[in-house]
């Protein structure tokens, strides 16, 4: 039986497994170093972060659905400046690549905050939120607007010479005009997809279950949505695709694989197991091994349709 | 902090309502500390994506019990786990009470249903017994009488129905008592209550009004707050209250900076 390489490389980036957590499900590094090896993942991937420090949504934030959850956290964070005082000391300890994601409320604080952390040595790669469904100001609308879009992924391009990841948004008509458009400004990878925008109401009191109203919907109710999302966004571009929705073991992130993703992050499942990650790649591992697959690119993109 | 399967030992109606769960976790039980909690998966609940918090009820170096009841979905679940299955368990969570202070020569627990779950170990582990103030809708509702009075706990209780106690909420039965404690201490700033420190756990309603006796009395009063949670470890930010600083508020988790607040840093608006 062959021993799998589970190396990949996103940009400059090089990952020893394809499996990453993805942004808003794992915190900011320590709140889940008790329970994970942070080593053994390919990469961390810390909430978003905005160049000033925000406050984020009223309560409650989050509600348990079918399969899934919807949350509308909006975003609260300590700031570029904050982050790097605050956490980033904390990963001098660990040799796990850090990925970090980004936002902001204007193009120009898109620009500020990759400035601000891009300027950071342990930052391996920066993803950007261009997706989130939970703020008012800018959010969804730089996701779902492809001129915003590209002005937004261009001023983060100029900003800082690490690898940018653009975390794409699902609820557009078509996802390949975004993908392409990142690639085309200068982006190094994808990640497919943000939580779908979504809604849930009390009977009873008649009120949204959400202070926000709305939220984000995420877990395994919306992984067959990422997976078609990862396997358009493959057909248009060339660039490596993060796929993430509902990830919860080692098959979830195969099919993401064959659907075309090079690699995946896991998210909502972080908080019912939060050994889910470490399960991944080693079920990864010996999926490939039974299979004899012995690197990841042989796998990515093999769906016969 | 662990992430541990535990089997599960006993599972019994304990009373009226109410059940209580024994689980084996040689792990998580000899690192519990009083007010602490444990983040459960209920098996066989194959919809839902979050875990389900519960209070400490009891710890030990073999394993850990919690108090419930059905409220919904997934406590409607767990009345069927049978003995030797296995649960997992991330725990324990949270800073739970603090020792009794300094200044404090009387210790006061305040408990709404079963909160009480979530005061034992602390009513155990107090270097003296004070009084005890337990409210519920009725009789059924009062759990764990005997236990603390075996601790040397002065039980007081109150029923919504009056079926038990006091008739009416927890406070009816607690604020005759604090003015019988009020002692003249000759200061005018002193409201002669400065000598009792309360630990309380129950609703939310229950909480702000034992939190505003307190600020009213000037007195020590930690509250077990409970907000609906996703992680438990303090990473998704769900179950945030609002704690005041020395220029306005921030937010605080209650899953890992609390769930044990000080009344006073709690900015109750919204909440």
């Amino acid at each position: 039986m062959i021993t799998p390489d589970l190396k990949i490389k996103i940009g400059s980036l090089e990952m020893k497994n394809p499996v990453t957590v993805a942004s808003g499900t794992f915190g900011y590094g320590p709140e889940y170093a008790d329970y994970v090896d942070l080593d053994r993942l390919g990469a961390v991937t810390v909430k978003g972060i905005c160049a000033e420090p925000h406050i984020g949504n009223q309560t409650p934030r989050t509600f348990e659905t079918a399969s899934g959850m919807l949350n509308a956290i909006g975003l609260p964070g300590p700031g570029a400046q904050g982050f790097i005082d605050k956490y980033l000391p904390f990963f001098e300890d660990y040799e796990v690549p850090l990925i970090v994601n980004i936002w902001g409320k204007t193009v120009e604080d898109y620009g500020r905050v990759a400035e601000i952390l891009g300027d950071q040595s342990r930052i391996s790669a920066l993803e950007v939120n261009v997706s989130c469904p939970n703020v008012k100001e800018g959010g969804a609308l730089y996701g779902t607007n492809l001129d915003l879009f590209r002005t937004v992924v261009e001023e983060v391009r100029s900003k800082t010479a690490k690898p940018i990841i653009i975390k794409l948004a699902p609820n557009v008509a078509g996802i390949k005009p975004f993908a392409k458009a990142a690639e085309s400004c200068g982006a190094d990878a994808l990640a497919v997809m943000n939580s779908y925008p979504a809604m849930a109401i009390d009977i009873e009191t008649r009120r949204p279950e959400l202070a926000n109203r709305t939220g984000g919907l995420s877990g395994p109710a919306i992984k067959p949505i990422a997976v078609k999302l990862v396997w358009e966004a493959a057909q248009a571009v060339n660039i490596p695709i993060i796929g993430m929705g509902g990830i919860c073991g080692p098959d979830d992130a195969v099919e993401f694989i064959i659907a075309g993703a090079t690699a995946v992050a896991v998210g909502t499942s972080n908080f019912s197991d939060p050994s889910t990650a470490v399960r991944v790649i080693d079920g990864l591992e010996r999926w490939m091994a039974d299979h004899d697959v012995a690197l990841v690119e042989e796998l990515r993109g093999t769906v016969i349709a | 902090m662990k992430q541990e399967n535990t089997t599960v030992l006993e599972h019994r109606l304990f009373h009226g309502d109410y059940r209580q769960l024994t689980l084996a976790a040689p792990a998580i039980g000899p690192l519990v500390k009083p007010g602490q909690f444990v983040h459960l998966k209920i098996p066989r609940l194959g919809e839902a994506v979050l875990r389900r918090p519960f209070s400490i009820f009891k710890a030990d170096d073999q394993g850990i019990s919690i108090l419930y009841k059905s409220i919904g979905k997934g406590t409607d679940s767990m009345r069927s786990l049978q003995p030797g299955e296995k649960v997992d368990l991330l725990g324990p969570l949270g800073n739970g009470f603090p020792p009794l202070g300094a200044g404090s020569t009387v210790p006061v627990l305040v408990a709404g249903g079963y909160g009480n779950a979530a005061l034992y170990l602390q009513a155990k582990t107090l270097p003296v017994q004070g009084v005890a103030f337990f409210g519920g809708r009725t009789a059924a509702d009062i759990l764990c009488i005997e236990e603390f009075e075996a601790l040397g706990w002065d039980v007081r209780v109150a029923t919504d129905d009056g079926s038990l106690g006091t008739r009416g909420l927890v406070t009816a039965a607690l604020n005759p008592w604090l003015e019988e404690q009020r002692s003249e201490t000759g200061d005018p700033k002193s409201s002669g209550l400065e000598h009792l420190e309360v630990f309380a756990c129950g609703p939310n309603a229950m909480l702000k009004a034992i939190g505003d006796i307190a600020l009213e009395n000037n007195l020590t009063a930690w509250l077990s707050m409970d907000r609906n949670m996703a992680c438990g470890v303090g990473a998704c930010l769900t179950c945030v209250i609002k704690r005041k600083t020395g220029t306005g508020w921030e937010w605080a988790r209650c899953c890992k900076d609390g769930p044990v607040f000080e009344a006073s840093e709690i900015l109750w608006d919204e909440n």
